[in-house]
């Protein structure tokens, strides 16, 4: 089938539409110089400058930058770790426990895990605040790093690492010479999905995190609640664009990796 | 075959050699997912049945070890399920969320297939970059997309805006803070977890079968019916537990765009943790949740069982 049909460009057209149309208004209003969102001001900037002047927003982004910057490398590794297991190792004891909980925060509510941490985090007497939030989203996004390096592990090529196996490289050398480049891709992947996850979480973060401690999306949260305002329509223009950029910049990374290989 | 199975079992077994010793690299995430996913669940259960006061104020006293257990189970009894089952509320709550859940995953699903379709149909080199446009919602903020539906639906909004421009309202609308507002929101939320999987069996569809069946004389019609939707049906079950399953706990879609008479569980569970403080009612509300979420669960595995693989 090379020419697309009417009705199907009409399901792509409008598709794409639903998806895309609500996040376009957002960022069209977040440059409308009237507060009111029916009428349009005239171009301007003035919500971007006021975002620099609001310290608890700027406070709360730095901290949930941090947190996803840490969270994500800890879920990274952790991730990594639980892929090799579940797609190398073939049955071990315990291993439909271990699956079911990789696979378990997936679809759990968000409720329902947050509370179990936070109740986990009181049992310990943890003070909460930068650590509880960092390991709460360590524990969601690993699951999810952990499916995407999976995925890539089951359908890589052996050959190479039987070949430099039977050339008597030693198991850890095959792993960083062979294995770890050719899933460097997934990796990254599952890198920024946990990155951007941890980014996003509001309610891991409102139960897990302390008094002084505010993630972007639980500042953003308190003030939506009241309504729409320019300036959550800036700093969520601001948030939009970083992690599309960031998205698009990896995807054609790892497209040329992909070529480069082939 | 079965010979077969052994000597590949065996030679996996022999590729993962340079792993060993392979407790290392599974004692790390095994001793994580125990220690931050299985035992909180556990203490959520412990909660749910102590009594209301054992945990108030909210700074629940500390753990006190395994000598309490005793007493604890002599004084069980099971107040805050007692409440939970003697108060309608909950049990509304319950039963509208899997409401609003089924009824946006039936939404979802008329809305992704016709998408998930014309992407696979659409000529080869388009689909990667239709993939990605499909998917990169998905990787932003989750709770700006909801809001975006706030300035949208609202009155005064965008969309109110629009209506009346076009003369096809007089009155301001009044879609923000109801039910269908919530639905709007859950069906955009979720839509890439419908149309992902779907995506992915028509993909791999055989399209000599429709062929094969035009030449055999099968009405456009007649071949989606017997052909598409049959191999589509793993797509569509996967799709639509995904999107059912998180609908059912979701918090931030009723509590931004929902009124105070849409009913569901996961904001009733933030209730009466923050507004309540009632941490056994709502470590109770949290078990029976997980119940309710085993029901789909099973019927997925049902279903996707029965499937040829």
């Amino acid at each position: 089938m090379n020419r697309l049909r009417t009705p199907h460009l009409l399901a792509l057209v409008f598709g794409i539409a639903f998806l895309y149309l609500p996040i376009l208004v957002l960022v069209l209003y977040s440059f409308n110089a009237s507060r009111l969102v029916t009428v349009w001001g005239g171009f301007s900037t003035r919500w971007y400058a006021a975002l620099l002047q609001n310290q608890a927003l700027l406070d709360a982004a730095w901290l949930s930058l941090k947190v996803a910057l840490v969270s994500a490398s800890l879920a990274t590794i952790l991730g990594l770790l639980a892929a090799l297991a579940l797609a190398r190792f073939g049955r071990f004891a315990g291993r439909t426990l271990f699956a079911g909980m990789i696979a378990a925060p997936l679809v759990m509510p968000e409720v329902i895990t947050g509370l179990a941490l936070l109740l986990l985090f009181v049992g310990l007497d943890a003070e909460r605040g930068f650590w509880t939030v960092t390991f709460a989203h360590v524990t969601l996004t690993a699951c999810f790093a952990a499916i995407v390096i999976q995925a890539r592990l089951s359908t890589l090529d052996r050959s190479l690492e039987e070949a430099a196996q039977d050339l008597g490289a030693t198991p850890l050398r095959v792993f960083f010479a062979i294995t770890l480049p050719m899933i460097a891709p997934a990796i990254l992947a599952g890198w920024l999905l946990a990155f951007t996850l941890s980014l996003d979480d509001l309610v891991l973060a409102s139960f897990t995190s302390g008094p002084g401690a505010t993630t972007l999306p639980m500042r953003i949260y308190s003030s939506v609640r009241l309504g729409v305002t320019p300036e959550i329509n800036a700093a969520s223009t601001l948030l939009i664009g970083l992690v599309a950029t960031v998205v698009v910049l990896a995807s054609l990374l790892i497209k040329r990796d992909a070529l480069a290989r082939d | 075959m079965e010979a077969g199975t052994e000597t590949l079992d065996k030679r996996a077994r022999g590729r993962a050699s340079w792993l060993r010793p392979r407790w290392l690299v599974l004692a790390l995430p095994y001793a994580w997912l125990l220690a931050f996913f299985l035992l909180p669940f556990l203490i959520v259960l412990r909660i749910a049945l102590s009594d209301t006061a054992r945990a108030l104020p909210p700074y629940a006293p500390h753990w006190t070890g395994w000598a309490e257990a005793w007493n604890f189970l002599q004084a069980l009894d099971l107040e805050s399920f007692t409440t939970l089952f003697g108060d309608s509320l909950y049990l509304e709550a319950y039963l509208s969320s899997l409401r609003i859940a089924a009824t946006a995953t039936l939404i979802t699903l008329l809305i992704a297939f016709p998408l998930a379709y014309a992407m696979a149909s659409a000529p080869r080199r388009w689909q990667p970059a239709l993939l990605i446009l499909v998917i990169l919602p998905f990787w932003t903020s989750f709770l700006i997309r909801v809001y975006a539906w706030m300035a949208i639906l609202r009155p005064e909004g965008v969309l109110d805006a629009l209506l009346r421009g076009l003369g096809l309202i007089d009155e301001p609308l009044a879609l923000m803070n109801t039910e269908t507002a919530v639905l709007i929101g859950m069906v955009y939320s979720y839509l890439p977890f419908m149309v992902l999987p779907i995506y992915t069996t028509l993909e791999k569809l055989d399209r000599s079968l429709l062929e094969a069946a035009a030449d055999l004389g099968a009405t456009p019609f007649r071949r989606f019916v017997s052909i598409v939707i049959p191999l589509a049906r793993p797509g569509i079950y996967a799709g639509c537990f995904l999107v059912f399953v998180p609908a059912i706990g979701e918090f931030v879609i009723p509590d931004l765009l929902g009124g105070p008479e849409t009913l569901m569980i996961g904001k009733v569970l933030w209730t009466e943790f923050f507004s309540n403080r009632d941490w056994p009612l709502a470590s109770a509300v949290a078990i029976l949740l997980l119940l309710v979420l085993a029901v789909p669960l099973l019927v997925y595995q049902r279903f996707a069982r029965k499937e040829p693989a």
